[in-house]
């Protein structure tokens, strides 16, 4: 969950990609060329079509799940496959598919929320240190160490233990305040290289004020690495809220979270396996579908990898 | 050299205690650690207010603090609430999570390194696909899915070990947790190698060392990778604060009596001085971590100097 990674380790981009100089007449901006290169890679098709359902069967779970999720027989815990119930009971005696498909829907808000909510604030922080420097520059990395100086995990379990509410919002709060700080860095970083181009220069020459330049000509450049980090970030953000569940200070019941299904069947992995299996599968698909996703934006966004 | 360290420090001064007032005002403003003395009973009001001024809990949060660091600073990290000393509970603790920590980061150097350059000198191949797309499963699998699966297979199913680590942790009961610990970073180490290998087979100094008719061992471990770990080295430095505060969840699974284990029992019974004396300590070793790595930084690569 190391998040100062992801900037440095890069993956191979998928061969495929248009020869330099010899597309269309008309050169492409950096944006449609990065679609132009999405469309023809497999990794983000596989992980756009995946992501696609997460979020449909989290929005109308009863799509696929036509039983209640809270619906369950205490005389049939912990029994394996039987027809009409392909994945089991839980210990409590609900429906382990059910449960697994309705658990999309926590995971995927969390995710979502968490991310804007960091992307924004952090992009906002840091984009506005970076342009205009100076103290607020100083003192927001300052700041910022001191997120970083926290343990995440450890974090969580201070100040979500207090909490409780069932609602999926703490666990969001707390996700934005731990993540801001990466996405600010990244933000402020290249918000500092965008402002040094000539034609910042030159807009700045024009008599241009600084909303302007930095609406029109830093901002559009800046904000490719921040997608970027943040793709990644969702798929570890949905990671560490299943891990804060799972410690038991993140969703709580009755929301259905994968977390939550994980730690309890856990506890009696020795008897029924299955219970466990489901809903980390899900999990484990969910994350690697986010992170996929974020590689593929990576390759296409970053010209130096051409 | 000398003068840049002084300044580091000093400048880890603000962080550190940003960070452990952070913590502080976590713990004590939001729990109430006198009701949690009294488990579910409600405490006498006289009785709450005398262990409160005992405690120091009746100043203002910042007074607190202040007085807390100082207690710190002269050695003291007071007594958890059952009477144990904070000091005794981190000196059982903190030896078998850098044990854990330790088997981690060898595991990461050992494992990530060796697959990193294979996949990175043989970009493109099967080999190096194979090892991506095992990376972002590893990177996708959370710890505490990969360390029951692991237990449940090791430990119970096929017996080799003993599924739960016993109270001494030994080397030996450690090697499964510690490489359930290292997993994720395992992977990120791997393709981080990956790449630096990657980029510097094409540098011009290693086409020299090849023109110049170096046996091909000497060329990968002197030219190479001395130049390729850099980077990697770097990443392990800053990983090793962040496994031992995230060995939270390892230390659960495989019952390990170290950092994370008493910090979450700390938290669970709303045991302010455990949980903060813990916590103080990781803070300071992760910012003394990333010094020691930047550091490294020059000793490895010589065209960096700190002034």
């Amino acid at each position: 969950m190391d998040l100062a990674m992801s900037e440095a380790e890069t993956l191979e981009k998928a061969p495929g990609g248009p020869p330099l100089g010899t597309g269309p007449g008309k050169p492409r901006s950096l944006w449609s060329d990065a679609w132009y290169q999405l469309r023809r890679n497999p990794i983000f098709l596989v992980s756009g079509l995946l992501i696609l359902f997460l979020v449909v069967i989290s929005l109308w779970p009863g799509l696929i799940a036509t039983g209640n999720p809270l619906e369950c027989h205490l005389a049939k815990a912990q029994e394996g496959s039987q027809p009409g119930h392909p994945f089991g009971y839980d210990s409590q005696g609900c429906d382990v598919y059910t449960r697994t498909v309705y658990g999309a829907r926590a995971s995927i808000t969390v995710g979502v929320c968490a991310t804007l909510g960091a992307a924004l604030l952090g992009s906002l922080l840091g984009g506005l240190a970076g342009f205009f420097g100076g103290w607020w520059d100083a003192l927001l990395s300052r700041v910022a160490d001191i997120f970083f100086g926290i343990p995440v995990i450890l974090g969580g379990l201070v100040l979500l233990s207090v909490v409780t509410s069932s609602t999926v919002w703490p666990v969001v709060g707390f996700i934005v305040l731990l993540g801001w700080p990466q996405i600010s860095r990244i933000a402020r970083g290249s918000v500092i290289t965008a402002k040094q181009n000539d034609y910042v220069q030159a807009a700045r020459a024009l008599g241009a004020g600084n909303g302007r330049m930095l609406l029109r000509h830093v901002a559009p450049n800046a904000v490719a690495p921040v997608i970027v980090v943040a793709t990644i970030a969702l798929g570890t953000y949905i990671a560490l809220e299943a891990t804060l569940s799972f410690l038991g200070v993140g969703l709580r019941p009755p929301t259905v979270s994968w977390g939550i299904d994980i730690a309890n069947a856990a506890q009696s992995i020795r008897n029924a396996p299955h219970m466990l299996l489901w809903p980390a599968g899900a999990l484990s698909i969910t994350v690697l579908a986010f992170i996929m996703l974020g590689d593929a934006v990576r390759d296409a966004l970053d010209p130096k990898l051409r | 050299m000398g003068r840049y360290v002084i300044r580091r420090l000093l400048q880890m001064i603000p962080v550190f205690i940003g960070s452990t007032f952070l913590i502080f005002v976590m713990v004590y403003a939001l729990g109430d650690p006198v009701a949690a003395l009294f488990g579910d009973k409600a405490p006498d009001p006289a009785t709450a207010a005398r262990i409160r001024k005992e405690l120091y809990l009746d100043q203002p949060l910042w007074k607190q603090y202040l007085h807390y660091m100082g207690q710190i600073f002269q050695g003291d990290f007071g007594t958890a609430f059952n009477g144990q000393k904070v000091t005794e509970l981190l000196a059982s603790a903190y030896p078998v999570t850098l044990r854990l920590t330790l088997v981690a980061v060898v595991i990461e150097l050992v494992v990530g390194i060796t697959l990193g350059v294979v996949s990175g000198l043989r970009r493109g191949r099967t080999v190096d696909t194979s090892v991506l797309v095992l990376t972002l499963v590893v990177i996708s699998v959370p710890t505490f899915v990969s360390g029951y699966v692991l237990q449940f297979l090791f430990g119970v199913k096929w017996a080799v070990i003993r599924p739960t680590v016993s109270p001494e942790a030994p080397f030996s009961e450690l090697l499964l947790p510690g490489t359930v610990l290292a997993l994720v970073s395992l992977a990120y180490v791997t393709r981080l190698t990956r790449t630096s290998i990657a980029e510097n087979v094409r540098a011009d100094y290693l086409r020299t060392a090849v023109a110049k008719g170096l046996p091909r061992r000497r060329i990968i471990t002197r030219h190479l990778l001395r130049n390729s770990l850099i980077p990697v080295i770097t990443f392990i430095g800053t990983d090793i604060g962040a496994l031992m505060g995230g060995a939270i969840v390892t230390e659960k699974i495989f019952n390990i009596h170290g950092v994370g284990y008493q910090i979450y029992q700390g938290i669970l019974r709303n045991n302010a001085p455990t949980v903060v004396g813990f916590v103080t300590i990781l803070v300071i070793v992760f910012l003394l971590a990333n010094l020691l790595v930047d550091l490294l930084y020059a000793v490895l690569d010589p065209r960096i100097r700190y002034a």
